[in-house]
Formats: structure tokens, C-alpha cells, sequence
């Protein structure tokens, strides 16, 4: 049957399963615009670009599927490259779909031209531009087994304005199997190093579970789960890890590095054996690289062999799938009793007794953030969809809401990027609509893609928009007061926008609370919202401190604050 | 301090437009530098092969070969540096030559089998062969003539025997 690139396009993507895609329209994606308007796949209509792509990796993150976004060439592609650089640095599985001029005017500058695969080059897994027609349902296919696979990350696919108005010859049965030279999918592991693992885990008196993003990538949480709990091992997590272990157990350690847990970082520095699993050795996470676990032998397993070796040396490196790995040192590992180690375990709780997370009150009364995200987690039951945007509000949602499952935290970690929280929440209330997705937002980043508000009202998504409003850009303040001699340099963000009477001019609904006694009924009134997205406006002491930390090129164990 | 050694990387990469920038831009992005790069296609016609000569201790070449393995148009790296390997370079140079000193320098081109390829009323050009010893002995040698313009290919090389990388 004759068929136009662009309705092999829709084609393919349903042969993907996907039914849901994020974009923006333009001039040349107009030919796909037209196949989607009558097509079953369902697009949410951003109101930035760059609102698409990190709806998308909401999705992927809330899902453990592939997201899928759409942009139209020059500047609708550029606006993508701050989605797909933090997709890229998550290593969220994305395909990203960009417009591109015809193909006899590539090259000449035409207008909303831009080279979106020599720009996207160092930030995706993989990248094309397609040329004929004919190439695009291979292309398709290889990208989206390429997005998900091994080590998942964004790939970006060009797509010339001819190359989808083309009609060829289509077979609608003619799925391939993917077969490229360069890429194969990982499966099994050194077996060797499997019992090399498992001795040294028997052998250990001190040992830590240090769990990243890679557990949740490759859904191993109930293997990660098994080994902690038959073998009594404290587990922390990285930023990308939470939810990997429920945060509400008592083996659980919270996040570690340099706004970790003081508990987690003692443990990481006092272990004699580190078992570091899908995560990467971040300097995050290990500040001062030199006295990083100095007491431990290592054991590293990641599906991405270039991630072995590349901070630290290791003692056991483990190349593999994480699920693969854990089930096979499951398999050759006995339980113990809770004994085992009991010398250890009592040193860890009293850590958690001496130096738990805490905070103190504002001189002013006014309402301390902490608060917030602990009735958060109270009237959810530690069960909703968080996203966060980026600064002291992210930490304090990583310290304060226990997450109970993987795939229920939607932060940006390696990249650090303002503005992703909120649409990232409605990629994932688009995904998920029956569960209560909170978006914890700072007076600043809320401000870098407010726009979407407009999405979440016109699809009805009601999330949550949680503002610790204390108007300053408040991690940059806290740094400026900590190590610039208090100068608060262009921090200030007293002239805010009314975020209440925003909320309402776009349709949603906003509430302002200044008092304790009115935190807990604007949580259970925007949680009982239904059919629209809630701005909570919190307005918090405006210089609350994130504590414990690590000051950059300290040792782990050198922390600030929280003792 | 671990050792700094030259690696030799023959690289077997698909023959498509852009594959060079991917992997120049990963050298880049990295921070790693290539001391030469040499790509040309192989008996197979959508297969390249790029011999790359990189410096780096043994951490920093395992790194570049695993970042190197990432890129999917990447099919396969073997670093012969420790093989039994023949590595060639070719080398165009212009040397200055008035007829009191041509006999010299032909004398040198003798000694290092090289050749002369053209002769202008002032100039010569010299193509020589060689390990990149031997090139630089030739350029070494032929300096005090005054050289007008040198180019280098950059080294291309191939494991010894049967074996394919």
C-alpha cells in the first residue's frame, strides 16, 4: 500500500507501543501534524519544546517505557537540547523527533534551519537524520531498541520536511527484527567475578549497598530488596536511586554524598566493603575522591563497562544487566540471621539515633520547608509521584519524603536543570492519572516553565505545584552565605510574580499559606482536586539551609550541619 | 605516576557520513588527544577502518577504547600498540635545493629509500615511506636545507600474520 513518511511515521511508533506523545507544531512538521490528526495516538500539546521533551522523560521515568516527543526544526529542535542533555545525563530511555528543512535546502541555511544531529551529537545515546523514506521504519526501530537497551538514553531522529511527504510502497507487516553491527544488547556476566562477589560479601564485617539510577533502570529493585535483607546490609542510595529500597525500612540509609544523610555517609566511610550497584561514582556522591570509602574493598556492577573504572578503581567489577547480576549472586548467597553482623548494624542505628535528618524552627515562625515535605508524606502515605525541580527544594524533598518504590522520584540529578519538575509531573499524571503526582518547586525554578500550566489545565492533569516560596534562589543563597561572606549577589527573587492569582489566570487553582495550622488543609484540598492542577504558595523562612552537607572538596565524613 | 605510553587503535567503524565527527567529538568531549588519525575504507565498502595514535596511561586508553565502544557506529577496536604490527607513514616534503646542494640531498634521499617526486628551478619534493622514526630521521636530515612545506598522513597500520582486527 502507498504510504506517506509521515504516516509510516505514526505507523512505526504504534508498532512501538507508544501511544501517547509530547510535542509542539511548526512549519516543517506540518506533514506529521496532518497524519496525527486523525490518528490514535494521543498528543499532548506543550507550550514550550523544552516542556515537551521533559514531559516525555516524565513519562519514561513514571513508566520504565520509551518517551516520545516532537518538535519542529531550528529553534523547536534547540529548545529540545536542555530535555535531551538531561534525559542524556539520567540516562532516561527518550526518542526525540525533530523537523528538519528538505532535503535539497540542508546545508543552505534555510530558514528555521539548524543541524540538530551535529548539535545533539555529544548529548544522546544516538542520533539520525533520515534521508529517504524508504530508511525511516529501520531507523524507527533501531532508535527505540537503542533508547531502551543496555544503558537507555535519548536518541534523536531528523526528519526532513520531503522525507515525510514522500508516498512509497509500504508493507504494513514488514516488522524487522533490529540487527545492528556496532550495538549488541548485554547478557550475562563474567561468572567468575559472581563468585568473587559473593566471597567477599561473606567475608565482609562492615558492609554497604550503595544503589543508583541503574537499579531502577533495569527494575531490579526486588532483587536489590533479597540481597540487602537476607544478608542485613544497609543500603543508600544516590539521588537517581531513591525508591530503588523503600526509604521507610530500617536498613534504609537515605541518599548519601554531599546533601547525604550523616548516617549514610559514616557508613560509606567506615565500610570494609561497598557494594556499588548501576551507580557511577559521581563527585556528587563521593566529594573528595581520595578518602571516598577509604576502608573498603569494592565491588562495582553496571551494565555500562566504561562506567567501571572511570572514578575509582574497584576490586571486583562486574560488567552486566543489574537484574542479570543480583539474581545470579542471589542464587549462590545463603541467608543469615540478623546477628551476622550485629556489631555493625548497632553502629549504623546509632548513627540514625545520634544524627537523624532534623531541623530547626524560624526565629520569625515562619513555616520551615521540612515541615511541608513531611505532611506531604504523612497525607500521602509516602505514596504519590514526586518530581522536584532543582536547589534546595529537591534536596529537601529527597531527605523528607521516604520513598517507598522506584520509579516514584522524578528529579534531575546528573544535569541539574530548573524548570523540569512541573513538566515532568504531567508526563507522569498523563501516565498515571490515578495517582496524586506533586511537583515540590522552588520560587525560582517554578518560574523557568511556568507556561505549562496551560497544558495541565487543558488536559484536566490535576498536579500538584508544592512552591517553597522564600523567595531567593535559595541553594545559590545558601552557598553565597556559606562561602562568599554572606553577599547575596543577584539571589534575591522578592519580585515574584502573584503565583495565587497565576495559578488562576491560566484556569488552575492557587492557594497562598503563610500559617502552620493551614498547611495540612491546602495539602488535602489540592489533593482532593480532581479535574485541575493546584499552586500550593508556600511562603517558607526565606533562609533555611539545607543540612547536612559536604562542602565541595571535603571528605564525606567532614559534613556541616545536622549534629 | 602510572606510565604515558602511545597507543595504536585500529578502529573498524561504519562507513557513514558523520561517523568521523562522532568520534573526533567524543576525543573532544572527553579530553583526550589524538596524536594522528588516519581513516580510509577497508576491502568491505561500508566498512572504514581509522588507526588512531593516542597518548595516555593505561587508565586513560581503557577509557578512551570503552567510550569508544559506546558509539553505535563503532564495530570494533583492537589497540596493537602490543602486537607484532607494521606501522607505515607517508611524508610529502618541499626542501629548498639551488644546484650547489642537490647532490647532497639526493644522497640523503638514497640512504632513507625515498624518492623524488618533483623537481622546481629552487625546490624539491621528497616522498618518503617509514615508521614515524624514520620519517622524523628523514625530516631531521633534511632541515639545514631549509624545509618549505612538510605534511605527514599520520600513521596507518596492521597487525602482523593472520590475524584481523
Amino acid at each position: 500500500m502507498k504510504l506517506k513518511g509521515a504516516e509510516i511515521l505514526l505507523h512505526c511508533l504504534q508498532e512501538e507501543d507508544v501511544d501517547t506523545i509530547f510535542g509542539y507544531p511548526g512549519g516543517a512538521v506540518l506533514p506529521i501534524y496532518d497524519a496525527l490528526y486523525n490518528s490514535n495516538i494521543r498528543h499532548i500539546l506543550a507550550r514550550h519544546e523544552q516542556g515537551a521533551g521533559h514531559a516525555a522523560d516524565g513519562y519514561a521515568r513514571a513508566t520504565g517505557k520509551v518517551g516520545v516527543c516532537l518538535a519542529t526544526s531550528g529553534p523547536g529542535a534547540t529548545n529540545l537540547v536542555t530535555a535531551i542533555t538531561t534525559a542524556y545525563m539520567d540516562s532516561i530511555p527518550l526518542v526525540c523527533f525533530t523537523g528538519q528543512v528538505g532535503t535539497s535546502l540542508i546545508g543552505r541555511d534555510a530558514f528555521q534551519e539548524a543541524d540538530i544531529t551535529g548539535i545533539t551529537l555529544p548529548i544522546t545515546k544516538h542520533n539520525y537524520l533520515v534521508e529517504r523514506t524508504e530508511d525511516l521504519r529501520d531507523i524507527i526501530k533501531e532508535a527505540f531498541y537503542i533508547a531502551r537497551t543496555n544503558r537507555p538514553g535519548p536518541v534523536v531522529i531528523d526528519l526532513p520536511k520531503d522525507v515525510m511527504d514522500n508516498e512509497i510502497d509500504f508493507e504494513p507487516n514488514g516488522k524487522k527484527e533490529v540487527n545492528i553491527k556496532g550495538y549488541r544488547v548485554m547478557k550475562g556476566y563474567n561468572a567468575g567475578q559472581i563468585i568473587n562477589a559473593v566471597e567477599m560479601i561473606k567475608q565482609a564485617k562492615r558492609p554497604v549497598i550503595y544503589a543508583g539510577g541503574g537499579v531502577v533502570a533495569s527494575e531490579a529493585a526486588d532483587e536489590l530488596r533479597e540481597l540487602a535483607e537476607k544478608r542485613h546490609i544497609p543500603v543508600t542510595m544516590t539521588l537517581m536511586g531513591l525508591g530503588a529500597y523503600p526509604g521507610n525500612k530500617p536498613l534504609s540509609l537515605g541518599m548519601l554524598g554531599m546533601h547525604g544523610t550523616r548516617y549514610a555517609n559514616y557508613a560509606v566511610s567506615e565500610c570494609d566493603l561497598l557494594i556499588a550497584i548501576g551507580a557511577r561514582f559521581d563527585d556528587r556522591v563521593t566529594s573528595k575522591i581520595e578518602t571516598f570509602a577509604p576502608k573498603a574493598k569494592i565491588i562495582h556492577i553496571d551494565v555500562d563497562a566504561a562506567e567501571i573504572g572511570k572514578n575509582v578503581s574497584v576490586n571486583v567489577p562486574i560488567v552486566g544487566q543489574v537484574k542479570e547480576v543480583l539474581q545470579a549472586i542471589n542464587a549462590k548467597i545463603d541467608g543469615v540471621n540478623e546477628g551476622h553482623h550485629k556489631e555493625w548494624l548497632e553502629t549504623v542505628e546509632r548513627w540514625k539515633d545520634e544524627y537523624p535528618l532534623r531541623y530547626a524552627s524560624d526565629p520569625e515562625g515562619r513555616l520551615m520547608p521540612q515541615h511541608i515535605i513531611e505532611k506531604i508524606y504523612e497525607l500521602t502515605n509516602g505514596e504519590a509521584i514526586i518530581a522536584t525541580e532543582v536547589g534546595q527544594n529537591q534536596m529537601w524533598a529527597a531527605h523528607y519524603y521516604k520513598l517507598k518504590e522506584p520509579r516514584t522520584l522524578l528529579t534531575s540529578g546528573g544535569l541539574g536543570t530548573m524548570g523540569y519538575g512541573f513538566p515532568a509531573a504531567i508526563g507522569a499524571k498523563v501516565a498515571h492519572p490515578d495517582k496524586p503526582v506533586i511537583d515540590i518547586a522552588g520560587d525560582g525554578s517554578i518560574q523557568m516553565n511556568i507556561q505549562e500550566l496551560a497544558v495541565a489545565v487543558e488536559y484536566k492533569l490535576p498536579v500538584i505545584i508544592c512552591i517553597l516560596n522564600n523567595h531567593f534562589l535559595g541553594m545559590v543563597r545558601q552557598w553565597q552565605g556559606l562561602f562568599y561572606e554572606g553577599r547575596y549577589s543577584y539571589t534575591d527573587m522578592s519580585h515574584q510574580p502573584d503565583f495565587v492569582k497565576l495559578a488562576e489566570a491560566y484556569g488552575a487553582m492557587g492557594i497562598r499559606i503563610k500559617e502552620y495550622a493551614e498547611v495540612e488543609p491546602a495539602i488535602r484540598k489540592a489533593l482532593a482536586s480532581t479535574d485541575k492542577p493546584v499552586v500550593l504558595d508556600f511562603w517558607v523562612a526565606r533562609e533555611a539551609d539545607v543540612y547536612p552537607m559536604v562542602p565541595s572538596g571535603s571528605s564525606l565524613f567532614d559534613m556541616l550541619g545536622g549534629d | 605516576m602510572a606510565r604515558v605510553n602511545r597507543h595504536i587503535l585500529a578502529v573498524t567503524v561504519e562507513n557513514r557520513p558523520g561517523v568521523l565527527t562522532r568520534v573526533t567529538t567524543l576525543f573532544r568531549r572527553r579530553g583526550y588527544n589524538i596524536e594522528s588519525l588516519a581513516v580510509g575504507t577497508t576491502e568491505i565498502p561500508s566498512i572504514s577502518r581509522m588507526t588512531i595514535e593516542v597518548e595516555g596511561d593505561d587508565q586513560i586508553i581503557e577509557q578512551v577504547t570503552k567510550q569508544l565502544y559506546k558509539l553505535v557506529d563503532v564495530i570494533k577496536i583492537v589497540d596493537i600498540t602490543e602486537e607484532r604490527s607494521v606501522d607505515r607513514e607517508l611524508v610529502l616534503i618541499k626542501v629548498k635545493a639551488d644546484t650547489n646542494v642537490r647532490a647532497e640531498i639526493v644522497q640523503i634521499v638514497e640512504i632513507f629509500r625515498a624518492r623524488i617526486v618533483d623537481i622546481g628551478r629552487n625546490t624539491l619534493i621528497i616522498e618518503a615511506t617509514g615508521d614515524s622514526g624514520k620519517i622524523s630521521a628523514i625530516e631531521d636530515s633534511l632541515k639545514p636545507f631549509g624545509i618549505v612545506e612538510l605534511v605527514r598522513t599520520g600513521k596507518i597500520a596492521m597487525v602482523r600474520g593472520a590475524t584481523r582486527p
